[in-house]
């Protein structure tokens, strides 16, 4: 569905992101994972064709990205930014019709259907009942679920996601990862939280600007891996109720031997 | 159930009808009311009269003065004072949009800064010996001076694009300091008392000099704004949350924004050179209508367009009648009347949410 190869991105002589080759087949949940300022969002804004590689190329279902014009990409891909905020007085309905923006022009205006679109994707991100709000006073993890109901109305095959959970309470976060799970779109998402991560088909990890590793969630996640990528210590815990793997981290850098011995009595 | 259905149908069909019929009625009324108030007060009568008579050879029996007045006069005034405010008030729902800053305004890329040095330098200074009038001093001042804007805009790193919006803004502010300062330069070097009372007139605001040639200027000037303002009221929502997300929603964004920042620099340029820089309408009319109908631009643009057109005839009207026997610049009617309105506007806007 998306293949990328050599990916690289250079501003002012520093090269931000170099030699990412990817790719993903339909249906997959990619997820993103590397410490802050590692290039996730770099790398998502040059997948949706936001960004211009200044080295590689990317194909998206087939077509060379650099060919297809911003509609025909917005017609596939939604992209769901890490912060997009605005001071207008806009309702949380509006916000989401905005999705509909690719598929709607002078000759083919608001229908039935866009507003069927419009109110599956509030369900599904369970904010109906807000349609009429301000965007203002909402929460920072209602605005949040409100940009993936956009981008749901959008109708896209393939879901780009900058830190969808960020803002989030735990049943939501819950919710959206299982969410994208359901969806069955070709996702890749950026995540912070590797526990997470774990539920993702494959995993990509960046570190300084490079994809170090790729490959299921067991294969990167080791120990060895988040100790040099992320500098610390991780132990892995299984949960009794249902025998999936926990990931519990320490810090590297700054030891806290009180604290440990606490939590191991 | 269906009875249901087509009753509610009926009433929004019935609502959006009396819409049209409001909105064709003050489109109507605006104008005649600009010809009817004024120093003299002409009836209504004689007005449709005249009115008749040069549209459809009516052959009604009026008073020739009074015809010299409507025709010549207080309708190419209405006319341009109308599709002024309503290119000005449009060109500022555009800029405030693309620009994503609510101080955004038609006066703000040094277009109305360039215009007058324009005017100054054919008026004052004398270029174009004669020849060249006033107003295409003007426009061509207000063209060059947005050209310049642009460019440093873009040489200090991406005037529009999908990350730096803020750097035409400050691109512009420069620019229109540095116009300014020429304008004061030329007319303290060169004007004397008389020529420099009459440039601070027309920089203020002025429509007494407008004809029927300005009209034909003014009206196309001021459709071609809101045409393309209209055609783009997708795109101008799809900016709500910035230019890359108008991007991932599949807008061209440096095209839109090319096209329509040039087609609000032409608009104002024009109206520049005709009417002076009236401030205040492009800023504050947007404002106004996002309380009324909403931050989407299906009805922005429209509304904007209709309060703005209403906001400049009236402020006319008002110029002509506020000190009997003598003319206010519009551009301090409008600020004088509109900044107490607006605070109002706000007062409420805060009590009601
Ligand atoms: N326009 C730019 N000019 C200069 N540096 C940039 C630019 N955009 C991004 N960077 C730098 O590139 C690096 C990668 O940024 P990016 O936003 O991709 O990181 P990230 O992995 O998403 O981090 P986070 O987890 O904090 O969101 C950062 O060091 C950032 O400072
Ligand atoms: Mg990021």
């Amino acid at each position: 569905m998306i293949r990328a190869s050599d990916l690289g991105w250079r501003t002012r002589g520093k090269t931000i992101l170099q030699g990412a080759t990817l790719e993903i087949e339909k249906g997959e949940v990619l997820g993103l994972i590397g410490p802050n300022g590692s290039g996730k969002s770099t790398l998502l804004r040059m997948l949706a064709g936001l960004l211009k590689p200044s080295q590689g190329h990317v194909e998206l279902a087939g077509q060379e990205l650099a060919r297809m014009n911003q509609r025909e990409i917005a017609r596939i891909t939604a992209f769901v930014a890490q912060q997009a905020d605005t001071s207008d007085r806009i309702s949380v309905r509006d916000a989401v019709e905005l999705g509909r923006t690719p598929w709607l022009d002078a000759l083919r205006p608001w229908s039935e259907e866009d507003s069927r679109h419009v109110a599956n994707a509030l369900a599904t991100v369970e904010m109906q009942g807000f349609e009429t709000r301000d965007w203002i006073t909402l929460s920072g993890g209602e605005r949040q679920r409100v940009h993936i109901a956009r981008a749901l109305a959008q109708a896209p095959q393939v879901l780009l996601l900058d830190e969808p959970t960020n803002h989030l309470d735990i049943h939501h976060q819950l919710s959206i990862m299982r969410l994208i799970g359901r969806l069955g779109l070709t996702t890749i998402v950026a995540l912070h939280d590797l526990n997470q991560a774990m539920s993702c088909d494959r995993l990509g990890v960046l570190h300084q600007g490079r994809l170090i590793a790729l490959g299921s969630p067991a294969e990167i996640l080791t120990p060895e891996l988040l100790h040099c990528v992320f500098a610390v210590s991780a132990t892995e815990l299984i949960d009794p109720t249902d025998g999936t793997r926990v990931l519990r981290f320490r810090s590297m850098t700054q030891a806290l031997p009180d604290m440990n011995r606490h939590d191991v009595s | 159930m269906t009875l249901v259905l087509t009753g509610a149908r009926r009433v929004e069909r019935g609502r959006q009808a009396m819409r049209w019929i409001g909105i064709a009625t003050i489109l109507v009324a605006a104008p005649l009311a600009g010809i009817c108030i004024g120093e003299t007060r002409i009836p209504l009568s004689t007005v449709l009269q005249v009115l008749a008579n040069r549209l459809w050879d009516a052959g009604y029996a009026v008073d020739p003065i009074d015809e010299g007045i409507i025709w010549s006069y207080r309708l190419t005034r209405a006319l341009v004072a109308g599709a002024c405010g309503a290119a000005l008030a449009v060109c500022g729902v555009i800029l405030q949009s693309l620009l994503r800053n609510a101080l955004a305004d038609p006066y703000l890329l040094g277009i109305s800064a360039g215009a007058s040095t324009g005017a100054v330098l054919i008026a004052v200074a004398g270029l174009g010996a004669g020849m060249v009038p006033m107003s295409a001093g003007a426009l061509l001042g207000a063209l060059l001076a947005f050209g310049l804007v642009t460019l440093l805009a873009q040489l200090s790193g991406g005037g529009t694009g999908l990350r730096g919006t803020g750097q035409i803004i400050l691109a512009g502010i420069a620019g229109s300091q540095l116009f300014n300062a020429l304008t004061s330069f030329i007319i303290a070097r060169s004007a004397n008392a008389e020529q420099a009372r009459g440039i601070m007139f027309w920089l203020l605001g002025n429509l007494s000099g407008v004809r029927w040639d300005d009209v034909w200027l003014a009206l196309p000037a001021a459709a071609m704004v809101l045409l393309i303002g209209l055609w783009h009221i997708r795109a101008l929502d799809a900016f709500t949350f910035g230019a890359e997300s108008a991007a991932s929603l599949g807008i061209p964004v440096r095209q839109v924004q090319a096209v329509l920042i040039l087609a609000a620099a032409i608009a104002t340029a024009v109206m520049v050179s005709i009417v002076g820089s009236i401030g205040f309408v492009g800023l504050v009319v947007p404002h106004a209508a996002r309380f009324l109908v909403g931050v989407r631009h299906a009805r922005l643009v429209p509304a904007s367009a209709l309060i703005g057109m209403v906001f400049l005839i009236a402020a006319d009207i008002l110029s002509r009648v506020m000190i009997p026997g003598q003319v206010l610049p519009i551009g301090v009617v409008t600020a004088l009347v509109g900044a107490p309105v607006f605070a109002l506007i706000l007062i409420r806007g805060r009590a009601s949410s």
